[in-house]
């Protein structure tokens, strides 16, 4: 089976965000960069389900140059190709990147390579749109399954759960479809260092996508959109600590809390 | 009209799709159009009725016989459907899985564009939301074009209100034409919830443990208190990459929201993943050695020091004052 797994390049922030002096995007002169635990997931779940059942994997990212780091990463665990779909470095909005992919897939049919599975994150890590998976799978005329934490693959048709209500939904599709996972389907191995070495070496294959320049990949009929204005910190209620002690001496003002806070019947 | 897809379980409205209700009450009311909802599956007409309480003046129950288990699909063309016929100026739902879902089938299948987690609207001629990025650690001002906007409401933003002189909801039944494509992907069956153990979403006392723990077996430190507290272990992301617990502990932005009344975080930094997990606790009280830790300027208490010394002298404390 073919397996095509999207992901997206984001700022890895730690305990404080700053914004760039424009408000338009959040200041990265200091900071990483990774895609979201469920991208991650997603990878993971396409290298095991090749290495069950044999075929190809490959990785997807619409995003900048720099976007190769992330391709690497998922090479260095065991996808077989990686695809740059090469911007200049502006945001696309949902619309936008689900017609670029949606292209994307279709170059690879012409070319002779057809996907069984497109995998997704269920939401990109910073926008957070909840949407791509879903527009991609229209356009193309597959079935789509949204927030799966189990996926079973057996004789061409897909079987996923999602959780609802504290229990589970069984969805049930035939393949081709899109899968869109949450991080907790599986846990991601690290790296070998010889899974490294072999990332390293690979090629990936560029592209330029359609717009490149606007922003709005060409392919949709209707408006695109949202269209960023600015970001913005939410308002913070910086309280203050209040300080209860230090080490094991502090455990009876801990108590003496708890008891407080009506937790603790005494 | 504002058409709102408002989701329901055995005629009763869910409650984020009352706070979505809410939200898009006062917006209507501002805008002077209409309130309209459609509502799917068994009950759904009982649901109906009862919105009035909410603003609603009209409502279109769903039927068709495939329709009343769960089918993203075709509950999204339902709804694309009733578009032509309502013709709305905006359509919302509630930020939940399936709001998410619907709503994005239903503006694909029209050539809309559609904003996910808004927590503000401004209507007119450049329509402007103030969304949610990051899980709602950071804000996005965006503009949103197109006759027909698609907008759900972050959960949890909004406190449902009833108005004081009800509605009488005028329901009627909208039979959608459906493609054989789009009833591919239902919900074939249920696992019902585990019953009896305290989930971390609802626990009332939430026992977090970090990296600073160091370990799997350390958990029983944590483990203990919690017990003693009848409340819940949560985790950060770096405790279940390690595989030191299973990834239904972890809090944050891809783990679980939790809402207790105290959060005893230990050994936790609080990058802005794992706040937005924990950021509706009542209080947190901070174990950390770091008295620098951003979790600090989140946390109304604190304890300086190792959790390996902090957490089992409270545990023991606890007993003491119990055995006493
Ligand atoms: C898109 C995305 C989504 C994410 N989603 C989540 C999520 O859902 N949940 C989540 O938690 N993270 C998430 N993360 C990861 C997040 O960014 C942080 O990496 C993670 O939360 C850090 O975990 P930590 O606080 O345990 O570790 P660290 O940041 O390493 O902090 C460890 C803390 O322990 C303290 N400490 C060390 N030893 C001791 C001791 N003996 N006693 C007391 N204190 C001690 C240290 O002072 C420090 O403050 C996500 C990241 C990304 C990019
Ligand atoms: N720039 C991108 N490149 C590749 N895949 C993407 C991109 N943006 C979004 N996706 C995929 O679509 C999923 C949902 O994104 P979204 O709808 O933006 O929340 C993500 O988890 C990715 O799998």
């Amino acid at each position: 089976m073919n397996i095509l797994v999207c992901v997206k390049r984001v700022p890895e922030t730690g305990g404080r965000v700053s914004l760039s002096a424009d408000g338009r995007e959040i200041d990265t002169r200091y900071l990483g960069f990774t895609v979201s635990p469920h991208e991650e997931c997603a990878t993971e779940e396409a290298v095991r389900l090749i290495e069950a059942n044999g075929g190809s994997s490959t990785v997807l990212t619409l995003g900048p140059e720099t976007a190769a780091d992330q391709l690497r990463a998922a090479l260095a665990i065991g996808i077989d190709r990686a695809i740059l779909l090469e911007t200049d470095g502006q945001d696309w909005d949902p619309v936008s990147t689900a017609a670029a992919i949606v292209a994307a897939v279709r170059a690879e049919a012409a070319a002779g390579v057809t996907y069984d599975l497109l995998l997704m994150g269920n939401e990109a890590a910073d926008s957070g749109d909840f949407q791509v998976g879903i527009r991609v799978a229209l356009a193309l005329g597959l079935p789509c399954i949204n927030g799966v934490k189990s996926l079973e693959v057996r004789d061409g048709v897909a079987t996923a759960r999602r959780e609802a209500g504290g229990g589970w939904e069984v969805f049930q599709v035939p393949l081709p479809a899109v899968v869109a996972v949450r991080e907790g389907i599986n846990l991601p191995r690290y790296p070998s260092v010889p899974g490294r070495l072999r990332a390293k070496k690979k090629e990936i294959e560029r592209f330029v996508p359609e717009g490149r320049g606007t922003g709005v990949a060409a392919g949709s009929s209707g408006p695109a959109g949202p269209d960023k204005i600015r970001l913005r910190l939410p308002a913070e209620t910086e309280g203050r600590v209040e300080i209860l002690g230090s080490g094991a001496d502090a455990a009876p003002a801990v108590v003496d809390l708890l008891e407080r806070i009506g937790v603790l019947s005494a | 009209m504002i058409l709102a897809f408002v989701e329901q379980a055995g005629g009763r409205p869910d409650r984020s799709s009352l706070e979505a209700l809410t939200f898009a009450r006062r917006l209507a009311a501002g805008m002077g159009v209409p309130l309209g909802a459609v509502l799917f599956g068994a009950d759904a007409a009982a649901a109906a009725t009862e919105l009035g309480a909410y603003g609603v003046g009209s409502a279109w129950v769903v039927e068709h016989a495939d329709l009343d288990s769960y089918a993203p699909a075709a509950w999204g063309r339902s709804v694309a459907g009733l578009v032509g016929v309502a013709s709305p100026s905006i359509v919302l739902a509630a930020g939940t899985d399936r709001g998410h879902e619907v709503l994005a089938y239903a503006a694909a299948m029209v050539d809309a564009p559609m904003a996910a987690n808004c927590l503000e609207i401004r209507p007119g001629d450049s329509f402007e939301v103030t969304r949610q990025r990051w899980g709602g650690s950071l804000l996005e001002d965006a503009s949103l074009a197109g006759p027909v906007r698609f907008v759900t409401i972050a959960e949890h933003a909004t406190q449902p209100q009833d108005v004081p002189t009800p509605l009488v909801v005028k329901v009627e039944s909208f039979r959608p034409s459906l493609a054989e494509s789009d009833l591919r992907v239902r919900v074939v069956a249920r696992v019902a919830p585990e019953v009896g153990k305290v989930s971390l979403a609802d626990a009332r006392v939430v026992v977090g443990g970090g990296r600073g723990v160091g370990g799997s077996e350390a958990f029983s430190e944590l483990e203990e208190l919690a017990g003693l507290l009848h409340g819940a272990v949560g985790v950060s992301r770096v405790v279940t990459s390690a595989g030191w617990r299973p990834h239904s502990q972890q809090v944050g932005q891809t783990g679980t929201r939790i809402a207790p009344d105290i959060y005893i975080a230990c050994g936790i930094s609080g990058a802005i993943q794992h706040i937005v997990g924990c950021k509706a606790a009542k209080a947190i009280l901070v174990i950390n050695t770091d008295p620098e830790a951003p979790i600090m300027s989140r946390a109304a208490y604190a304890v300086i020091g190792d959790l390996h010394a902090v957490v089992p002298a409270i545990s023991a404390e606890i007993r003491r004052r119990q055995a006493s």
